[in-house]
């Protein structure tokens, strides 16, 4: 007789029984032992027909290809950059995919992108052995000068995001700044001190309260109390919202 | 003779407080502290990161790295000496072996991962108290993970088995003492830290493993309840 012990949303550790039987199938982030489902990991249990999944809740980034993410410029090799990506594993930028200007033999790379300076770059492969390619052709890719970049947990980026980029781009219109979310949780913002501070507090509030139902409507109430400037009831999705 | 009562008016199967939280090192990938009565273990979790020296990395699996370390006011005794001993990269290695079986590092091929173990408190079970928390650590650093870890030391004071010995009692001057920690995981039932000091027969070596594990499955409840609570209230770092 098969039995599902774990309920939808539910936080599991490790180990911890999700089903009995075979009428359940474990899919990402369980696994199977006997008869039973168990956790292969911390997370959130969703359930989808009879397949059983865990969210990840924690950890660090790990890329997917198309992601668009921030990085920083960690080395300079002859055939391209290479940068740091804010996972377990550094990225090669190569110079065909980092700029479509043509580059003399053995120009000066630093010309383009210099060390320790930060861009928004779109994964383009991952391999077996974690080897990441990335590019700076597409719309939005382009390299970051000016501002501040924080940190947030990679788990958390959806929730900033917004459905749709709702919640970006409501804290863009409210501050007037600049803001880029990458998918490994590094966040760019733009504009002046007072409103990249606001962003900031933001996105910590955010951070804070993910777990809470409704949190557009209180972020909405926050940035309103803030900046004093009433905010329209729906929020506007911009189409560039997507890319940040 | 014979021991009839606990130095510490405790149950012979019952371990001293304990307490355990998560997301205790906010810069930490992962963190949690464990603590049996006055022994207090904090684990911080640092990667998947790059590794190097180069030829340390494997390209079929990320490696696990451990380091057992007492402060230097720490103990009852003396003072500590900081920096490793013999005893502490023992220590390091036996936890090492006891988390390795638990988790699947294989996703992510040349890299590390970190853990330090730091014990501001020490009187007795640091070993397995920096193993329990290492655990809950691994597991909120989102690592891939079959199952948590628990452990407990269980032991023989004079003619009793007891769990969960203190300072006290490792040095009972009346009778003969065994210290036997015992890491175990409770999900699949499988013993990953198995130590001895001092001596029991075969029979009561039985008795001790059963202890253990009657034991850790309440330690593994404690752990479980520490990483929901953290989950539950959104998982941020305090």
């Amino acid at each position: 007789m098969s039995k599902l012990i774990a309920k939808e949303k539910d936080i599991v550790v490790p180990g911890e029984v999700l089903a009995e039987g075979m009428d359940n199938l474990p899919s990402m982030g369980t696994y199977r032992e006997g008869d039973k489902i168990l956790a292969g990991r911390l997370g959130m249990v969703h359930i989808d027909g009879r397949t059983i999944k865990l969210i990840p809740m924690s950890g660090k980034y790990n890329p997917k290809r198309g992601d668009v993410i921030i990085c920083e410029v960690m080395d300079i090799n002859f055939g391209g950059w290479r940068v740091n990506t804010n996972s377990a594993y550094s990225a090669m930028l190569s110079m065909r995919d980092g700029t479509s200007e043509f580059i003399q033999k053995g120009a000066d790379l630093t010309q383009y992108f210099n060390l320790g300076e930060h861009i928004i770059a779109q994964v383009v492969n991952v391999t077996s052995q974690k080897l990441i390619d990335l590019t700076m052709k597409g719309p939005g890719l382009h390299k970051l000068t000016g501002g501040r970049i924080i940190e947030v947990s990679p788990y958390k980026v959806p929730r900033v995001i917004g459905k749709q980029g709702s919640m970006v781009s409501m804290i863009k219109r409210a501050t007037n700044c600049q803001v880029v979310v990458g998918q490994n949780g590094l966040v760019w913002i733009h504009g002046k001190p007072e409103g990249e501070l606001l962003v900031e507090q933001s996105i910590r509030k955010i951070e804070k309260e993910s777990h809470l139902s409704g949190l557009t409507d209180a972020m909405q109430k926050f940035l309103e109390k803030e900046t004093g400037v009433k905010l329209g009831t729906s929020a506007k999705v911009e189409p560039s919202a997507k890319l940040g | 003779m014979g021991y009839k009562k606990r130095l510490n008016d405790r149950a012979f199967d019952e371990a001293r407080p304990m307490v355990a939280k998560v997301g205790v090192i906010k810069k930490a990938d992962g963190s949690a502290y464990f603590k049996f009565g006055n022994t207090w273990a904090y684990a911080a979790v640092y990667g998947p990161r790059n590794l190097y020296p180069k030829f340390l990395q494997n390209p079929s699996t990320g490696i696990l790295r451990c380091n057992y370390n007492m402060m230097p006011f720490s103990s009852v005794g003396d003072r500590v000496r900081p920096g490793g001993s013999r005893r502490s990269k023992e220590i390091s290695m036996v936890t090492k072996h006891a988390l390795l079986p638990a988790l699947n590092l294989e996703d992510f091929p040349n890299s590390v991962v970190d853990v330090y173990i730091e014990l501001p408190e020490t009187e007795a079970g640091s070993r397995t108290a920096g193993i329990n928390a290492a655990s809950m650590a691994l597991a909120d650093a989102g690592l891939i993970m079959k199952d948590l870890v628990a452990s407990v030391s269980v032991g023989r004071v004079d003619d009793k088995l007891v769990v969960d010995l203190d300072y006290a009692e490792e040095s009972y001057p009346d009778g003969p003492v065994a210290d036997i920690p015992i890491a175990f995981m409770p999900g699949s039932g499988k013993i990953s830290l198995l130590q001895m000091d001092g001596l029991v027969s075969k029979e009561q070596m039985k008795e001790v493993i059963e202890m253990g594990k009657k034991s850790c499955q309440e330690i593994y409840e404690i752990q479980k309840q520490a990483l929901k609570d953290k989950y539950a209230k959104g998982g941020n770092n305090e």
